[in-house]
């Protein structure tokens, strides 16, 4: 058995034209019993930045409490918000710290980084479980659905998506993924985010 | 050492099966080599045989490759995870079982059909081996009709549970894995055996087999009364493999629901699991079984009164 596969669950993230969604399932399970139909695996890290991590349920806490204690460490430090690229580089150097006794995650980034011009750039990236980064320009997956997720994803998405496409597009290709995998499941929630205003829907999902 | 006497010995299971080999092999020209064997397979000789790996130990070169408990890279992957359930009441066996395969965590089909149609009086559920259960169990439907032939009489489900466990009982060891109930209506009245690859079998009023069989039997043991009406134990079947379905990550998809009665079985329906949860059985948006439906439910009667 594969330490993923202990409590399960699926992140998928995606770009599109001036903007970027991120999708997860809500299961918590404890092997094959599902325990909790809520369980929140994707975090807003600024008004800008949503992190997902799919993995093992306890690292999925306190990774998420590390991570929001080295932001707001940045911000105070820096008197400034911390832009994606960077935010992706203090991820993986916090994952290799625990090189050689990892936390059980596979974390997903996704958000909107400032350019020199003053608009903004839809910004995507994954890494494994000891911080490779993979900065990938359509979409990044990860969890015990990753496999189904590369399948549906390399079907549906397309470039330069509007928002209300890519928001279909991610829900379609997340249910359809987790309908294919036993661990991942029990509801999806997606989130758009857009230079002015992040949406987020909770979608009616498979409960079996 | 086992081995060893095995290999030397000349009787048990391994040595029939290199015999029956070794006569394969003599016959040059078989039925199949004619060009047909009539749809039969090995059948056609009367009884079955099978050909073995030629190697010492047959068993533990197959488990080798099959067992993805010990090993899940292994090459051939059987299909596991399941909730079946079957039921004696008042009026009659109720069978109801889910249509999940799955295959390590890929769930590789969703409308499998786990309840076999033995003949129009008998049903076998299927969980282990898909494979094993559908062969076995249609070739049980074979010796209940020359029983019929011979005797004038149908089997009865005794009978014919005794007749499987017998036979799977002369392959133990040998890499089987069925976990069955046979359920029927003859002479006694209603009956669900319930029969295992290792050669248990067991009579009883409520089994429930698989991954997802705790569950089932919570609320079947709940629910359970022998003098349920007819609506009402077709319900509990329903119920039990949708919180199966609903809890067991390796079960679901649809639920399958048979009635046995006096003049044999009826299929009742198919029903998507995930229907129950948010609609309930019928056409009635809202009379889910799922936990949040039913609060919403009754949080919206009391508002009401």
């Amino acid at each position: 058995m594969s330490i993923m596969e202990y409590n399960g669950g699926s992140v998928i993230a995606m770009v599109g034209k001036d903007c970027v969604a991120i999708a997860s399932d809500l299961r918590l399970g404890n092997q094959a019993l599902g325990i909790s139909s809520n369980f929140q695996k994707i975090f807003p890290v600024t008004d800008r930045i949503y992190l997902g991590l799919p993995g093992l349920a306890t690292d999925v806490t306190t990774l998420r409490e590390v991570f929001r204690f080295r932001v707001n460490m940045y911000t105070i430090k820096e008197e400034r918000e911390i832009e994606p690229e960077t935010f992706a580089h203090l991820v993986s150097s916090t994952l290799y710290e625990r090189r050689f006794g990892p936390y059980f995650i596979e974390p997903v980034m996704a958000g909107l980084s400032k350019v020199a011009t003053g608009g903004f750039k839809p910004f995507i990236a994954a890494t494994d479980l000891i911080g490779c980064l993979n900065f990938a320009k359509d979409f990044v997956v990860a969890g015990t659905a990753s496999s189904k997720l590369y399948g549906a994803a390399e079907g549906l998405w397309e470039p330069d998506l509007e928002p209300e496409q890519l928001f279909e597009t991610i829900s379609q290709t997340m249910l359809n993924a987790v309908d294919r995998d036993a661990y991942s499941g029990w509801g999806v929630v997606v989130h758009v985010i857009e230079k002015d205003k992040i949406t987020t829907r909770t979608l009616k999902g498979r409960m079996d | 050492m086992n081995s060893l006497a095995n290999r030397f010995s000349t009787t048990g299971p391994i040595n029939e099966l290199r015999r029956a080999k070794s006569v394969l092999e003599d016959d040059e020209f078989t039925d199949s080599a004619w060009g047909s064997e009539a749809g039969f397979g090995s059948l056609a000789k009367g009884v079955p045989n099978f050909t073995v790996p030629s190697v010492p130990d047959p068993s533990a070169f197959l488990r080798l490759h099959t067992d993805d408990y010990a090993d899940p890279s292994c090459r051939i992957k059987i299909q596991h995870g399941t909730t079946t359930l079957a039921f004696r009441f008042q009026g009659g066996v109720i069978v109801a079982v889910d249509s999940r395969a799955t295959a390590g965590s890929y769930v590789a089909s969703g409308t499998v059909k786990k309840v076999i149609e033995i003949n129009p009086y008998l049903l076998g559920t299927m969980a282990g081996g898909a494979a094993d259960c559908q062969y076995w169990e249609t070739y049980l439907g074979i010796h209940c009709r020359l029983h019929e032939l011979r005797n004038h009489e149908r089997i009865s489900v005794s009978a014919a549970s005794k007749y499987l466990s017998n036979l799977v009982y002369s392959y133990k060891g040998m890499g089987l894995s069925m976990g069955t109930m046979i359920c029927g209506w003859d002479k006694t009245g209603p009956a669900v055996f319930y029969v295992d690859s290792d050669g248990t079998r067991l009579k009883g009023d409520i089994f429930s087999v698989g991954s997802g069989s705790t569950f089932a039997y919570g609320v079947l043991d709940q629910g359970y009364r022998w003098d349920l009406t007819d609506e009402e134990a077709q319900e509990l079947g329903r119920r039990s493999i949708y919180a199966a379905g609903h809890r067991d990550a390796f079960s679901g998809n649809t639920c399958n629901l048979y009635h046995v009665k006096e003049d044999g079985w009826k299929f009742i329906g198919n029903y998507d699991i995930s229907k129950l949860h948010y609609d309930g059985p019928g056409e009635t948006p809202g009379a889910g079984y799922g936990y949040d439906v039913r609060v919403e439910r009754s949080a919206a009667i009391a508002v009401q009164a």
